[in-house]
């Protein structure tokens, strides 16, 4: 076997999916697709709907078959595995949904148990491990309630321990708190990072908020029109993303989008006459929290105006993200004494 | 009315709860199955096998296309053969579940297509057999539905049932029409009449009350 990396949980290898709709032309659904979803990680795949994503999600236990390249979980074929072959791994893989796929019928215990009952678990080992379970994931004093009388997180919450109860490798998340206000969204995020921490667990997840990647993936991938257009370590493609995709999806985050009176404005090229040029500097690590703009000023005698910015956490890295307009004659001097300094600047375009 | 004819009346409501028991029983056990098959055999399905669901899908067709007495009468044939007359409650149950499968089926496919298929790609990530998902996941969930389907069933046996009656079948029909028709008592009839309506209201409540029961998808008042 080629290609498996050391340490690597999942990996897609040159995989492609089409799908031939009936008296039609086959759909190109997903293209050159390679990714390493590494061990241990929480591995984010960002992308808008319709751009693959979810097709990519289900490949790795088998719902979606890649019809080009492999798709390999912990060394094995998912795309070529059948029958009792593609269980096992399915009991190795577990899934949690966006609209959480809880059985009306059986209360909180009876969902958690439905995978070990699937499993050939032994009855008298299913009731202690689906009461660890719920309390894992605190629920306790709800175990004998059916879904319908539980709240959106409190359903999520039944979802992950189900999603656990065989002991699984790996956790996929389909847009897991797509459906869940932003409150129980962060409760939701931490259960996953707790489980992730304590059981060692690789978690891939699919959503179109670059929120959640900011605040659990260790990695992240952006996929567009079924292609993966960037892929890395979050903290690196935050701070310098390299596809407009992946720019668009920041600038949702990150705050730092210009005004419109500026945006408006904005010239791409440098107009003749006197005029400021818009910068965006991207403060990361240890220089994030460093007083640069007033440095600025007294060491170069440049003042800058701060059009727009904010400072948070991707993962434990302070990350700051600020726009800028100054004097466009002193604009490379700025940016050059910035980037010595260990900050990232990007020309957004002149203003008059 | 004379204690006799309330002789009459009692047995022939006896015969007629015994032939409807009989070929609800017999029509749910060979209904329930076919109609999950038929919800789950098309192309892409769980137990995908398109050509005997399309081929199985016919012969459910025919035999709902053909009316009730109709078929009474064509099958005389098959009935003599299966339980050695064509007359008598036995006789009449033969038709009853030849029509009550294919009903029941339509209505247990129609219940097991409501159930989302959210839960059905749930229990196939977890590992799940198709026995598995149909067992554990797709029966349970629409049981509510197969529970008020089956009240349906039952009401519209005891209709037939009452039909069978014109062709030499016991119970209620062969006594309305025997005494309250053909020989002009209309208080036969009258009581015949409304001994069905009690028979079907019962039913028709009964199968609520159960459908509720098992009806786990609203929340219900804990009584705290």
């Amino acid at each position: 076997m080629t290609g498996t990396e050391q340490g690597a949980a999942i990996t897609f290898e040159s995989v492609g999916k089409s799908f031939t709709k009936a008296g039609g032309d086959p759909v190109m659904a997903l293209a050159d697709i390679d990714l390493t979803v590494p061990q241990g990680s929480i591995t984010g795949i960002i992308g808008r709907s319709g751009a693959g994503k979810s097709t990519l999600l289900r490949m790795v236990n088998g719902l979606e078959r890649p019809t080009e390249g492999r798709v390999l979980v912990a060394g094995h074929d998912v795309g070529r595995a059948r029958g009792p072959q593609l269980r096992a791994i399915r009991r190795e893989v577990g899934m949690i949904f966006q609209h959480f796929n809880l059985l009306s019928s059986r209360t909180v215990r009876g969902n958690i148990a439905l995978p070990l009952e699937i499993a050939g678990t032994p009855a008298a080992q299913i009731r202690p491990r689906v009461d660890d379970l719920i309390e894992q994931v605190g629920l306790s004093a709800l175990r004998d309630r059916y879904p319908a009388e539980l709240s959106g997180g409190q359903k999520q919450r039944v979802g992950i321990a189900r999603a656990l109860a065989t002991n699984p490798k790996v956790l996929l998340s389909d847009e897991a708190t797509s459906a869940l206000d932003p409150e129980t969204t962060q409760t939701v995020l931490e259960l996953l990072g707790q489980i992730n921490r304590d059981l060692g667990l690789t978690v891939l997840l699919i959503t179109h908020e670059m929120a959640v990647l900011r605040d659990v993936a260790s990695h992240m991938a952006v996929i567009e029109g079924g292609r993966i257009v960037e892929a890395g370590p979050t903290y690196d493609v935050f701070r310098k993303p390299a596809h407009p995709t992946t720019r668009s999806f920041l600038s949702g985050v990150t705050g730092a989008t210009l005004p419109g009176f500026i945006a408006g404005r904005l010239l791409p090229e440098r107009p003749d006459g006197p005029s400021q040029e818009v910068i965006r500097v991207t403060f990361a690590g240890q220089h994030a929290t460093d007083p640069m703009l007033a440095r600025l000023a007294t060491d170069l005698g440049i003042a800058a105006n701060i059009l727009s910015g904010n400072i948070e956490e991707v993962g434990p890295h302070p990350f700051g993200n600020l726009l800028l307009s100054l004097d466009a004659d002193r604009g490379a001097e700025a940016r050059a004494y910035l980037e010595r300094h260990g900050l990232t600047t990007e020309v957004l375009g002149h203003v008059r | 009315m004379s204690a006799n004819l309330i002789q009459l009346l009692w047995d022939a409501t006896l015969q007629t709860l015994y032939m409807v028991a009989v070929s609800a029983i017999l029509g749910t056990l060979g209904g329930l199955p076919l109609g999950v098959f038929l919800a789950t055999s098309q192309r892409g399905e769980l137990l995908s096998a398109p050509v005997v669901n399309k081929v199985l899908g016919l012969v459910v067709n025919a035999t709902r296309s053909v009316p009730f007495i109709i078929l009474v009468v064509a099958i005389i044939p098959f009935t003599r053969a299966l339980v050695g007359t064509s007359i008598g409650t036995n006789a009449a149950i033969v038709p009853l579940t030849l029509a009550a499968i294919p009903f029941i089926a339509r209505l247990v496919e129609n219940a097991i297509r409501e159930v989302d298929g959210g839960l059905i790609e749930a229990a196939r990530a977890m590992g799940a057999t198709p026995l598995q998902i149909i067992r554990k996941v797709l029966i349970p969930e629409a049981m509510p539905a197969i529970a008020l389907g089956l009240t349906l069933a039952v009401v519209s046996l005891i209709g037939y049932s009452a039909m069978v009656g014109a062709v030499g079948g016991e119970g209620l029909g062969d006594l309305g029409i025997r005494y309250g028709y053909q020989r002009f008592m209309p208080e036969v009839m009258l009581a015949v009449v409304v001994i069905l309506i009690v028979l079907v209201q019962v039913v028709q409540s009964l199968g609520e009350w159960i459908a509720a029961r098992v009806d786990r998808r609203a929340p219900r008042n804990r009584g705290h």
